[in-house]
């Protein structure tokens, strides 16, 4: 049955995407459908043969007449998490907001290139930067819980904007999404309270969990351990390796350390410009870019 | 199998023309609702474009140097002014605001320099409140100080009421002004030695005076407006009158007497006065709309 | 779509309102030794500032005491009397029913489109269409109202006089719309103070949308929301300081003179009638007060006063502290570049 044992274990283990609901309630059992085995074998060939899920080309960003991003060329490999270093003001948030197409929102914004997801352009004038973002989930700095609603409700949210399952499915989906925030034990008995009385990791896992619970194919992650304790740092970076099985992860951090933890795949951003985009274990021990070299060794930044 | 795209790295959903029934319903609702906050818009401008019209129209016809120069004439007449309103009016404005810029002034140095503390805090907050009170409660405040005391109305109880309702409006604006000026500005005042009071003095005050006078302008054009509190303080006078302990005309009392009496022309009148007061408070505006503008790039 | 946050909006500084709390430029260098200049200079600044709240409670002291001879008269007859009849008896339920409800109509009217109007200014409005329409809302706020009062006499009145009409003719079953179709009466008072109040509570309602964090519009969107969906977000979050907004302009409604007192016909009465011509306490005040000749009289016009006074001097700080409690709370902006 299975093209890859593990990755199908994985799979069963964790009940996450519907599909998979859809087949463990199929009265053939555990016989997988053709489509099952298609997307299997599918994911099997993505994961060994580094597929990009996220490709740019000759991406700038502006604001106004001030381009920030100098023609960045980067494809971020599929279900594989990638850090995005470099010293602040280089640009890796702005490249991150530049594909979900947050960027754009701020007032004066402009963004120049493309960018594809799978073979669509996201900049293409048919693609709805709504829609778009439903697949592209996005973690920031800080964390932001919507204060005016209980844990329950911050991750039911985007499920109740998206009417993605049916009520009585809501409170299944925000737990499955909370378990994989590895949240769920620490907020199962209190979901109706606020989300503020949640400490600052929890919070920010909360915002994962709710990125999470509409399922988006890529979760961006703009410095989301930067406002935390060592110790809720250590569960998002936990968290964040899970996650690596089942999305494409890109991270934006400052911190050196974390990038060669949690990360595939490492891109180091100056001055507007990809310098160097490797295998992280390469990136931090071989760069082939003296620039590379002075920054991870610490020399600048 | 309606989730395939999530497994292949493709984002095949994203085309519009391919979105569910329930993304059309939420973009249908994005787009009422902005339909709706921009129909809420054009209500709330439609009568100020209403007032504006009408009173171009009806209050420049009635605009003329006798207006400005003569005193109004009995009924059954036509033509006059309504020149005793316009004095009165410059009177009892001058006396509010002698009354009203230096409190007002005074009391936003300290809650812009010194204000901290749960004193400053409570002094912003019923500077707030006082923007509140109606201005005909004010006007009875104004009575019962001034004109209990006198035994007869006056064009100074008039002016007390103009003065009390001016501070919270300079109150509010001096202070926003005053903090624009930049930190680094009174280092250096600081740093060259100056006592403090002297930084305020010569240096923050200056900066910020545009923006002061203008705040000023527009509490002036402000007070200029009322109506109600004059209604038992400077009373009217139907007669030219300079002095500050009888009752004194005024533009906005002569407003509303001529357009509650039954004569046409006293309308017109009415109108014209209007028409002025309008302008008054347009320009003021206008004004005071460049000056904050400034004021940011001075910020910066 | 467009989250305009970063920008400095130059129309919200003349709302310090939302903006208070912040300390002073000197606190650093407070507790040193100062100058004798220095401590005149402060001293008498803060004398000047403590004037403003000696105003405030003189108010309260001198309305009270001048209308004591009614309050002691009448004590809570007052607020339930209907019989106003300028000798001995004073009962100012016409007057505060025409006020109650007018005002609420109003409010009825005026809260839809001042919300709407402040999501536009907030959230939606392009920066330059945002100057032009904050500016023209600040218009429509700094006219007289004697000016609104004119207008309302002439151009709104034979207006409404036109829907009253029509509704006599086709609705008068309905209480609402029963009473003399005339123009002058609840309708046109209620509609001139909408259009008086739609500024304070749309300004304010825009300044409190402003204060709202861009981190929470930007969650919602990175979670594919739309941009009303966003915008409900931010809504939520501003709900107090929109309450405090609202109760701002209840205030302003409750108070309002000239223009209510130029078009609501100034006849005491109690009706649920749109058409019915009513009066307002302000109203009152303003047409009866300079020709008051007894004691007793003068004493319950300014204990109409004193009620008006205290009940916009409760609802103003209530509705401040809630604004400011949005303001403070909303303070954990931030967008990062």
């Amino acid at each position: 049955m299975s093209v890859s044992g593990s990755e199908s274990a994985l799979w069963r283990g964790r009940s996450v995407p519907s599909f998979r609901e859809t087949a463990a309630s199929n009265t053939r059992g555990v016989v997988p459908t053709r489509d099952e085995i298609a997307v299997e074998l599918a994911v099997a060939r993505a994961r060994t043969a580094v597929v990009p899920a996220l490709t740019t080309y000759d991406l700038r960003a502006y604001y106004g007449s001030t381009e920030i991003l100098h023609g960045v060329n980067l494809a971020f490999p599929y279900r594989q998490v990638t850090a995005i270093i470099g010293p602040s003001g280089c640009g890796k948030s702005t490249l991150l907001r530049c594909l979900n197409r947050m960027h754009e929102l701020t007032p004066g914004a402009s963004v120049k290139g493309r960018v594809l997801l799978g073979n669509q352009d996201i900049y293409a004038p048919d693609v709805d930067p709504v829609a778009l973002r439903r697949k592209i989930g996005m973690v920031f700095q800080r964390p932001n819980p919507f204060p005016t609603m209980s844990i329950f409700d911050n991750v039911a949210a985007a499920l109740r904007w998206h009417r993605v399952v049916r009520r009585h499915e809501l409170a299944d989906r925000v737990e499955q999404a909370l378990r994989m925030a590895a949240l769920w034990d620490e907020v199962k008995d209190r979901l109706h309270e606020n989300a503020l009385g949640l400490s600052g990791g929890q919070q920010q896992r909360l915002c994962i969990a709710r990125a999470l619970a509409i399922e988006p194919e890529i979760l961006l992650m703009d410095e989301p351990a930067s406002a935390l304790d060592p110790i809720s740092t250590g569960h998002i970076e936990e968290l964040i390796v899970q996650l690596r099985s089942r999305y494409t992860v890109l991270i934006v951090t400052h911190n050196m350390q974390q990038a060669a933890r949690i990360s595939d795949y490492t891109a180091f951003m100056l001055m507007g410009e990809l310098i160097e985009f490797s295998p992280t274990a390469t990136l931090f021990t071989n760069p082939s870019d003296s620039r590379t070299e002075a920054y991870v060794t610490g020399r600048f930044g | 199998m309606k989730d395939v795209s999530v497994f292949t790295p493709a984002g095949r959903l994203l085309s519009s023309g391919l979105v569910s029934a329930v993304y059309r319903r939420r973009r249908l609702m994005d787009l009422l609702m902005t339909g709706l906050a921009g129909l809420a818009v054009l209500v709330a401008v439609v009568p100020l474009f209403s007032i504006l019209i009408s009173v171009a129209i009806r209050g420049l016809s009635a605009l003329n140097l006798d207006f400005f120069t003569k005193m109004p004439v009995p009924i059954g007449e036509t033509g006059g002014g309504v020149l005793n309103a316009i004095v009165g009016s410059g009177i009892l404005v001058g006396l509010g605001t002698l009354i009203g810029l230096p409190i007002g002034l005074l009391s936003a140095i300290y809650l812009a320099e010194y204000g901290r503390g749960r004193l400053a805090d409570t002094i912003r907050l019923f500077t707030e409140v006082m923007s509140g009170v109606p201005s005909i409660v004010v006007g009875i405040f104004a009575y019962a100080i001034v004109v209990r005391p006198l035994h007869h109305f006056s064009a100074l109880a008039g002016g007390v009421a103009l003065g009390i309702l001016m501070i919270p409006v300079v109150t509010r604006t001096a202070e926003e002004m005053i903090r624009m000026v930049p930190q680094s500005l009174r280092e250096a005042g600081l740093a060259l030695g100056l006592p403090r009071w002297r930084v305020t003095v010569s240096i923050v005050l200056p900066s910020a005076a545009s923006g002061i006078v203008t705040g000023a302008m527009l509490a002036v054009a402000r007070i200029a407006g009322e109506t109600a509190p004059l209604l038992f303080t400077a009373l009217n006078n139907a007669f030219f009158s300079t002095s500050l302990l009888r009752p004194i005309a005024s533009l906005p009392v002569q407003i509303y007497t001529y357009a509650t009496s039954p004569y046409e022309e006293l309308h017109r009148i009415a109108w014209g006065a209007v028409f002025v007061l309008v302008m008054m408070v347009l320009i003021t505006n206008l004004l005071t709309r460049l000056a904050v503008r400034s004021g940011y790039e001075m910020k910066r | 779509m467009a989250i305009e946050r970063a920008d400095p909006d130059p129309v919200r500084s003349e709302q310090p309102a939302v903006v208070q709390s912040l300390p002073g430029p000197y606190v650093r260098s407070r507790r040193r030794s100062r100058s004798l200049g220095d401590r005149i200079f402060e001293g008498v600044t803060t004398g000047f500032g403590m004037i403003i709240l000696l105003i405030v409670v003189a108010m309260v002291v001198a309305l009270g005491w001048e209308a004591w001879p009614a309050i002691r008269r009448f004590g809570l007859g007052f607020l339930t009397g209907r019989e106003w009849n300028y000798v001995d008896q004073f009962g100012a339920l016409p007057y505060v029913w025409g006020t109650v409800y007018s005002s609420f109509l109003a409010l009825a009217m005026a809260l839809p489109i001042s919300l709407g109007v402040a999501i536009f200014l907030a959230e939606m409005a392009p920066l330059p269409v945002r100057t032009v329409l904050s500016f023209l809302v600040e218009l429509l706020a700094a006219i007289p109202s004697v000016v609104y009062g004119l207008w309302g006499m002439f151009v709104l009145v034979p207006l409404v006089r036109q829907l009253e009409l029509w509704l006599f003719l086709h609705a008068h079953f309905i209480p609402l719309f029963s009473g003399p179709p005339i123009g002058f009466g609840m309708l046109s008072a209620a509609t001139v103070l909408a259009i008086m109040i739609i500024p304070t509570i749309a300004s304010v309602s825009r300044d409190v949308l402003l204060a709202v964090p861009a981190s929470q519009r930007e969650a919602a969107l990175a979670l594919g929301a739309t941009r009303w969906e966003a915008i409900k977000v931010a809504l939520s979050n501003a709900v107090p300081g929109i309450i405090g907004a609202t109760l701002l302009g209840l205030g302003r409604a409750l108070g309002e003179t000239m223009a209510v007192t130029m078009v609501i016909g100034n006849i005491g009465s109690i009706s649920i009638s749109l058409f019915q011509p009513a009066y307002s306490m302000a109203a009152l005040i303003a047409n009866e007060f300079s020709e008051a000749t007894t004691n007793l009289h003068v004493a319950a016009l300014i204990e109409v006063g004193l009620l008006l006074l205290m009940v916009t001097l409760v609802l103003n700080l209530f509705s401040r502290l809630l604004v400011r409690r949005v303001a403070i709370t909303g303070a954990g902006s931030h967008v990062k570049g």
